[in-house]
């Protein structure tokens, strides 16, 4: 399955790119973490500490043990600072 | 009920002033509006992040939720995004409802969504560098109130 993944912020700045289109046979957001974390130094320190990122699935906040299902789009962030 | 996502500079009062002609039956109208700010004269610049599509999204879904509790006739949000300098205005919030505690309530409800449910990202630029602004925990409290 092909999704294009996202990158907000110093995720965005840590991993060197706002975006990536990347084959993926991983069934929860989890799987595909552990898939982009091998890809680089930069995604594994990008990806060190789940607890300080969040995701959205097509748009949607989600969590990382939700499941991709048919998701095109993945949105990794650090949590938003609006308003 | 109208969502603005943008980088061009607006005018509050020039808002609020087309806002409130636009009702019908509304007894009270609040606006908020949050300004850069420079903390001890050290912040040269702020640069907004946010993630196209789901920015509106998100916002629309909060406006609709406020509208519905609070029973407003209208609610307006503007925010920007980009870089801009101290005191620039970077987003209003403004709501229309029968009496003023719903009016009041449906503002703090939005700001508090938009603080922390919004995909915006800030970073303060100054003298000695750039830093992302970090999320407070104050800000997650506050949304358990509603």
């Amino acid at each position: 399955m092909q999704v294009t993944v996202l990158y907000f912020a110093w995720l965005r700045e840590r991993i060197g790119q706002p975006r990536e289109v990347v084959e993926t046979g991983a069934i929860t957001v989890a799987d595909l973490v552990a898939e982009l974390a091998a890809r680089s130094e930069g995604h594994a320190l990008a990806f060190a500490d789940l607890t300080s990122l969040r995701v959205a699935l097509d748009q949607e906040l989600s969590d990382f043990a939700a499941p991709l299902a048919a998701a095109r789009e993945v949105a990794f962030f650090p949590p938003m600072t609006g308003g | 009920m109208a969502v603005r996502v943008q980088s061009a500079p607006f005018d509050a009062g020039a808002e609020q002033a087309q806002f409130t002609a636009g009702l019908r039956q509304a007894g009270a109208v609040v606006t908020f509006t949050g300004l850069v700010r420079d903390n001890g004269g050290t912040l040269a610049a702020m640069e907004i992040e946010h993630y196209p599509g789901m920015t509106e999204r998100a916002i629309a879904a909060m406006v609709e939720q406020a509208q519905a509790r609070f029973g407003l006739e209208a609610a307006l949000v503007i925010h920007r995004h980009g870089r801009l300098l101290p005191q620039e205005a970077i987003m209003m919030v403004a709501t229309a409802a029968p009496h003023r505690a719903d009016a009041f309530a449906a503002a703090e409800f939005l700001m508090d969504y938009l603080k922390s449910r919004a995909p915006f990202w800030k970073k303060e630029i100054g003298a000695e560098g750039a830093v992302w602004v970090a999320a407070k925990d104050a800000d997650e409290d506050a949304l358990r109130r509603w």
